[in-house]
């Protein structure tokens, strides 16, 4: 016997399977990240420290300059250490690319149309001269590609260096290690609470045999916030405890194995004369 | 496993009339009388909702009794784990918890093997030769830099035994270490918690599983469901007796079927259960079948 509910239910739940699909997603890359981050590539085997300070250099260095060609040629470069890293030329493009002409694009979309002449063509709104203004082209491109950069090298390090490396080379830059406590841990028990509510989705939707309308779909969502919220505020009580039973009296202490070598003072040396290079070609080179 | 300590040993726990009071009105332990002395392997019997894990962590120092009093390592369990003498306390007592990812909080194996030395203020050598020793121990020195949570249930098991092994504690409590665990990892298990008892330790372990009992353990205490001890004594005795375990409800009775052969007998509530009876013809019969 068919039955046109299931079909009604499917049609209500697609939130549901896409939330699913999300929360899946979100515990697959991280793990695909750690993945990449384990090879054993050039900017894998350089100090987590080191390589923050590298990367804070080159950052500075391309969100400072104006020159398209030194924003061109800091990207090459770029490409350059990620293939030495042994990343897929594809995914690195690609988790750079995507976001971009979405958000950039849209930002520097009126800098196009308003800017100043020479133009392409005019056209007269009224009050206004609409057109293809080209130095606002060209300082689009140029804000593009600088995002391009500054993403590409947020995108390198996230890949190639593991989360809780990261995180205790916040210390290089003298971030509290209290905060960064906090934010390992945020991290680590995100992945819980991301299977719990993977669960608690699950569960839902292997019961969903009518259609529940979207009251009953908010009162659900509204309870499962509140379980969600209790059951974390229980397991940071028993967290506590467990930190308490092995010793934890508030002073935060860590354990770094990090030993500084010559070929990590020599790819910190590289990386700031990239960016000091940078930025005295910039003043000559647009 | 059925040899006692040698009496002389040092009471590590003393606990004289204890109660615990959740809230101010669920009752989890009421009036608990319990000795444990140094060198001991005991398991803590009883099912679910008798007050095993909250009385692991008053041994543990984590709560403090609501009424009745409680020696710990021949103090007065408030003064050993006050202040600075909290640090000496948590490193001769170790609790592994039920729940493994209450237990791993740190973003890697190495980072929370290594939490608990680090707490001691030792010099990162020592850290490392503790983490080191801990992590060999438990046969995961190959996990060291992975995140708990690319771990199976198993591995996060003994990466959180592994975290309080590096402490070197003289007593270990284990809340559910089996519990969850295939076949296999669980029996993997149970001897390491052997070895550990072998070497010396005050090993505590709660649990329901009545299989691993006399693999973990020389003394049984049970908890019966009144939240008391109801029963204590060697594995051998305790586990014969059949009444008692129906009555802490760690075993059942309910219908069920090997081959052709329906009948009813009390069962524990996991694992497999080996027993024998007379079949219709009168010959007796051994079966060994997975558990309902």
């Amino acid at each position: 016997m068919s039955c046109s509910c299931h079909s009604a239910a499917r049609g209500r739940v697609g939130w549901l399977e896409r939330t699913l699909a999300g929360i899946a997603s979100s515990i697959e890359q991280a793990v695909f990240t750690e993945e990449h981050a384990r090879r054993r590539g050039w900017l894998q085997a350089v100090d987590p420290r080191i390589k923050v300070l590298m990367f804070a250099a080159v950052i500075i260095a391309a969100s400072a300059s104006s020159s398209f060609g030194v924003l061109a040629g800091l990207y090459l470069l770029l490409l350059a250490a990620a293939w030495k890293s042994q990343l897929p030329f594809e995914l690195f493009v690609r988790r750079t690319w995507v976001g971009i002409p979405f958000f950039a694009g849209i930002v520097v979309l009126p800098s196009i149309f308003f800017g100043l002449p020479p133009r392409l063509f005019d056209v007269s709104l009224g009050p206004l001269q609409l057109g293809l203004s080209l130095p606002g082209l060209y300082g689009a491109t140029v804000f593009v590609m600088r995002v391009a950069v500054c993403v590409s090298l947020a995108v390198l390090l996230v890949l190639t260096t593991r989360w809780s490396d990261l995180l205790k080379s916040l210390r290089a830059l003298r971030a509290p290690q209290v905060f960064i406590l906090i934010l390992s841990m945020t991290y680590r028990y995100v992945f819980l609470f991301l299977h719990t509510m993977n669960g608690m989705f699950e569960a839902r939707k292997s019961r969903v045999v009518a259609r529940p309308g979207g009251r009953e779909d908010r009162r659900w969502i509204a309870r499962s916030m509140g379980a969600l919220l209790n059951r974390s505020f229980k397991m940071s009580g028993d967290v506590y405890a467990a930190m308490l039973a092995r010793g934890f009296t508030g002073e935060v202490r860590t354990y770094s194995t990090y030993r500084l070598g010559m070929a990590d003072w020599l790819a910190l040396a590289g990386a700031f004369a990239v960016a000091v290079g940078a930025a005295l070609v910039s003043r000559w080179i647009r | 496993m059925d040899t006692v300590a040698p009496p002389a040993a040092e009471a590590v726990f003393k606990l004289a009339g204890v109660r615990y009071v959740y809230n101010g009105r669920q009752v989890a332990l009421d009036g608990i009388d319990l000795e444990i002395r140094a060198g001991e392997q005991v398991a803590l019997l009883g099912a679910n909702g008798t007050g095993k894990s909250t009385l692991l962590k008053m041994l543990d120092g984590i709560i403090g009794p609501s009424e009745g009093s409680m020696q710990a390592l021949g103090a007065d369990v408030r003064l050993v784990t006050a202040g600075d003498e909290a640090f000496r306390f948590h490193r001769e007592v170790g609790l592994v918890f039920q729940d493994p990812d209450v237990q791993l909080f740190s973003p890697t194996v190495l980072d929370d093997v290594a939490f608990g030395p680090l707490q001691l203020g030792l010099s990162p050598e020592e850290v490392k030769r503790c983490c080191d020793e801990a992590l060999d121990q438990m046969g995961i020195a190959h996990l060291a830099d992975r995140a708990p949570f690319e771990l199976s249930g198993g591995e996060k098991k003994r990466v959180a035994i592994a975290s309080v092994l590096s402490l070197g504690p003289r007593v270990i409590l284990l809340d559910e270490p089996t519990a969850s665990l295939d076949p296999r990892t669980k029996w993997v298990l149970v001897n390491l918690i052997r070895m550990l008892g072998q070497s010396g330790r005050t090993i505590v372990t709660a649990t329901h599983e009545l299989d691993i009992v006399p693999v973990i353990a020389d003394r049984v205490v049970v908890i019966g469901e009144n939240r008391r001890v109801v029963a204590d004594g060697r594995p051998s005795e305790v586990l014969a007796n059949r009444e008692l375990l129906i009555e802490a409800n760690l075993i059942h009775e309910h219908l069920h079927q090997h081959g052709g052969l329906a009948h009813t007998h009390e069962h524990e509530h996991d694992g497999t259960h080996a027993h024998a009876h007379a079949a219709a013809s009168g010959e007796v019969r051994t079966f060994r079948d997975p558990g309902p």
